[in-house]
């Protein structure tokens, strides 16, 4: 770059000009509106001098509210990035045909393909399902906050720090070209001797290390931190699937950890773990990554049961059918998921016994997902059913899932897999049972906790275009592919040979079209109910007629949540206090003892995305130092014993009286 | 109904007038990351399990294990063990200059652990045996390299802590954080009769 080669290469790895992608067309498009949108972002920012408000109200904030609604930001704008990606291949499969090439070439493709995968769960699912766990638990739970404040903010950032080193890929250097899961030989050095899975690594282990320290402090917060009253089986369905989901993230996380760990030694070391020489084994890698791999899929959809759960008993005025099974199921989900990991890959040839052992196991699994159904179902039976948006998403999920899961049982008869194994089949029951399941699930919370998060409920009119665009585009966009995958298409292909085939991607991308249109109602959803905000206003704390404790306090609740710890009597205990006569406190408020803001998570997050970037580009003096510096700050952060304060009583007192005149004009 | 009958008779208490402290989750947020640690050695173990007898060729176990300087080793370890539980006992006392002495000690067993794990790995790897070498001997350096670092890591967590207990003494934080590092301690010794009992001796027996 500076003509001394060796001074270069010490200061800069191998970081150079070659790196920036100036020669692809469509990359210097995406950055030239990603840099002007971010610059006028910060510009705006700068205008209204909004950078202090941001620093002190966000991004040191320890409150488990903001940093939920934060992780939900993120996913957003995750989801179009990631969504971008699922476009562009739509696009490619639906013209490369008949001897064209289409737009994308192989090298490209194969990053787009892995980039979709890696965001989408990582960067758009976790956070999503991280944001509504932070945001919803504590309230719940009768909590003022979790059980480690800094610790959430930390882990926030670390996820944030994953999604930033990812984004990088796209316009310093390259991402991987394996696909979602990096399976070695291919990931290894050999084969993959450039910097695209060096990005993968080290995004997912940032980002990992927010996970699993989220985990540990949603369990610890869920164990110890409920009010009092509140027993296990009294604890509402979300928190409960929280917590079954956190365990499941604390007993999986590691194993990523430890894998992409050792893959990383391949790399950088020269290790023979997962190589074809010197007795490495690559099967171990894929073994060990769905150890992590299957159960995540449970991480991702639990919660978003239990979202349906509170939707169905709160737009049907009915308490849950079956709470107690609800309960009993997810548990048995949560450990069934940590014996079907084999069913990725039946065609490895671990032998009839072992193949029919997980084959078993897999569907097992759809007798405690059936039992939730019907629960369901049943909770709707003779219920007094609301169909507000929210309630939409969720009958709309019920017929999905349910084709979604079917085509799951029929992968897990081995002899069926070895057929449609890596087939587009595959590929329709996957984002059959995630888009089906786990998205319909967030959106339905959006709609449903967006008015206690914001005081004012998003546009109805809106909130339905998007979910009927969604729900008709999912249709049109994978019943293709299933047909596909019966006709022996694989996966992960840029160009096709039989023009009969053109068709069905045809009908697919115009499926991603309607999507789009569905994606693009739901933020014109986020403008219109902000402009409109006033007539939407929830001056109740309780919009739907809610059922849980959340629904107690003001839309948006106070800093400290309650004024007073509540005490729980039943499971739905904010129903019970409405239907028993329950009375507001109006006196007696004291001080609060909450957690300070910090700006250490913050910080240790962006060293460690320096202390990446150095390790991806084999910077090594830059790692070393960021090395060191994250060390130093952490150390430094623990000789700080003055993490809490007050909230003086007056505050409590102003608060809760503005409240109480709201509460007083609205009747 | 029981609701509507409690509702003729009494009114039921709905919030607390006092100030609710939920118990501190710190013990059992420790807790629940050692196992989360936990599960990273058990995938390591479970590696080496796997890789244990790829040699490629190369040295196996017996050609390379000298026994009576891993079992030094050993009792290094669980010596410092040992004098971290005498720590904690004069913690208890509230007897601050004597806990002192007994973190110092227990560093020193650490430190005197750590250097002759670097000398062994050294010494393999002039010998010819380092990590790249076969299957079997990068399973055995991650497996023994990741402990060695917890093992680092620890000294430097009981460094910082001699320093914070000097400075505050003995305040219900630094109990608090000298009872993490202290599980902390106590476990990386489990894992170390786990590594020396399935990776050296049996490793030996072949």
């Amino acid at each position: 770059m500076f003509g001394n080669t060796s001074l270069t290469h010490f200061l800069f790895g191998r970081l150079s000009w070659e790196a920036i992608p100036y020669h692809e067309p469509i990359l210097v498009v995406t950055f030239a509106v990603v840099a002007l949108g971010g610059l006028a972002l910060l510009a705006l920012i700068t205008k209204y001098r909004l950078w202090g408000y941001l620093w002190h109200e966000w991004f040191t904030s320890v409150d488990h509210k903001k940093i939920g609604i934060m992780y939900i930001i993120l996913a957003i704008i995750m989801l179009l990035r990631g969504f971008s990606d699922a476009v562009m291949m739509r696009i490619q499969q639906a013209i490369a045909f008949n001897g064209s090439e289409g737009y994308l070439p192989p090298h490209h493709y194969d990053q787009v393909f892995t980039a979709h995968g890696v965001i989408m769960i990582f960067f758009v699912a976790m956070p999503f399902v991280t944001g509504f766990m932070n945001y919803v638990v504590p309230l719940q739970i009768g909590a003022r906050d979790v059980s480690f404040p800094f610790l959430n903010n930390f882990s926030f950032w670390m996820t944030t720090a994953g999604a930033i080193i990812i984004m990088m890929s796209l316009f310093v250097g390259e991402f991987a070209r394996t696909g979602w899961l990096a399976y070695p030989p291919l990931s290894g050095a050999a084969y993959s001797p450039g910097v695209g899975v060096d990005y993968y690594i080290w995004g997912l282990q940032v980002a990992g290390v927010g996970t699993t320290l989220s985990g540990i402090n949603l369990i610890a917060t869920i164990v110890k931190m409920r009010a009092p009253g509140m027993t296990f089986m009294k604890m509402p369905v979300f928190t409960w699937t929280s917590l079954c989901t956190n365990i499941l993230i604390v007993a999986t996380f590691p194993i990523l950890t430890a894998t992409l760990a050792l893959l990383s030694l391949d790399r950088y070391v020269g290790t023979n773990f997962f190589t074809n020489d010197l007795g490495g084994n690559p099967m171990m890698y894929i073994n060990l990554i769905w150890i992590w791999g299957h159960p995540e899929v449970y991480i991702l959809v639990l919660p978003a049961f239990g979202i349906f759960s509170e939707v169905v008993a709160t737009f049907c005025g009915k308490r849950l059918f079956g709470y107690a099974s609800m309960v009993y199921a997810t548990c048995v989900i949560m450990i069934l998921s940590y014996l079907v990991w084999l069913h990725h890959f039946f065609t490895m040839g671990s032998g009839a016994s072992v193949n029919a052992f997980f084959g078993i196991t897999t569907m097992i699994i759809s007798i405690p997902t059936g039992a939730k159904m019907f629960n369901w179902l049943f909770t709707m039976y003779r219920g007094r059913i609301r169909y507000d948006v929210p309630m939409l998403w969720t009958v709309g999920f019920m017929v999905t899932f349910v084709i979604g899961g079917m085509t799951g049982v029929m992968l897990a008869i081995p002899p069926a897999d070895f057929v449609l194994h890596n087939s587009l089949f595959l590929i329709a029951h996957f984002h059959n049972v995630i888009i089906g399941g786990v998205l319909f699930g967030l959106l339905a919370g959006v709609n449903y906790w967006f008015p206690k998060a914001f005081g004012y409920r998003l546009d109805p009119f809106w909130g339905k275009l998007s979910f009927w665009f969604w729900q008709i585009g999912f249709f049109v966009a994978f019943m293709p592919l299933y047909v596909l995958g019966l006709m022996g298409v694989t996966r992960r292909v840029s160009q096709f040979e039989d023009p009969s085939l053109q068709i069905w991607f045809i009908i697919a991308a115009v499926g991603a079209f309607l999507i789009a249109l569905g994606i693009l109602a739901f933020i014109v959803q986020l403008v219109v109910s902000f402009l409109r905000r006033d007539e939407l206003r929830d001056t109740t704390g309780d919009p739907w007629d809610g059922r849980t404790l959340e629904w107690s306090t003001s839309s948006p609740p106070p800093d400290y949540n309650f004024a007073f710890t509540p005490v729980v009597h039943d499971h739905d205990s904010w129903y019970d206090m409405k239907s028993r006569g329950y009375e507001r406190p109006l006196t007696g408020f004291r001080p609060i003892h909450m957690p300070k803001n910090t700006g250490t998570g913050i910080i240790l997050a962006g060293i460690s995305t320096v202390l990446a970037f150095a390790l991806i580009w084999y910077i090594w003096w830059l790692a070393a130092l960021s090395f060191i510096a994250i060390v130093a700050v952490s150390i430094g952060h623990t000789f700080n014993y003055h993490r809490d304060f007050f909230i003086p009583a007056d505050t409590v007192v102003a608060t809760e009286e503005a409240r109480t005149k709201t509460l007083a004009e609205r009747t | 109904m029981s609701a509507t009958q409690v509702q003729e008779t009494e009114k039921p208490q709905f919030y607390l007038t006092e100030e609710h402290h939920p118990e501190n989750s710190t013990m059992l947020g420790f807790w629940i990351y050692l196992m989360s640690d936990c599960l990273i050695f058990a995938v390591l173990f479970a590696t080496h399990g796997v890789l244990g007898r790829s040699y490629a060729a190369g040295p196996s176990p017996a050609d390379l294990f000298d026994l009576g300087l891993v079992a030094f080793n050993t009792a290094m370890l669980l010596l410092s063990s040992i004098t971290y539980g005498f720590a904690m006992l004069q913690m208890e006392r509230g007897a601050k200059m004597e806990t002192l002495v007994w973190l110092a000690v227990t560093g020193l067993f650490g430190a005197t652990f750590l250097g002759v794990e670097l000398y062994e790995f050294h010494h393999l790897i002039l010998e010819g045996a380092g990590p790249t070498r076969s299957a079997f001997l990068s399973s055995f350096f991650t497996l023994v390299g990741t402990h060695g670092l917890h093992v680092t890591f620890g000294t430097i967590w009981l460094i910082t802590l001699m320093m914070q207990v000097g400075k505050h003494g003995l305040t219900p934080e630094n109990r608090r954080r000298l009872m993490c590092l202290s599980m902390f301690w106590h476990f990386l010794d489990v894992i170390w009769i786990g590594v020396f009992s399935f990776v050296y001796l049996l490793g030996v027996l072949g």
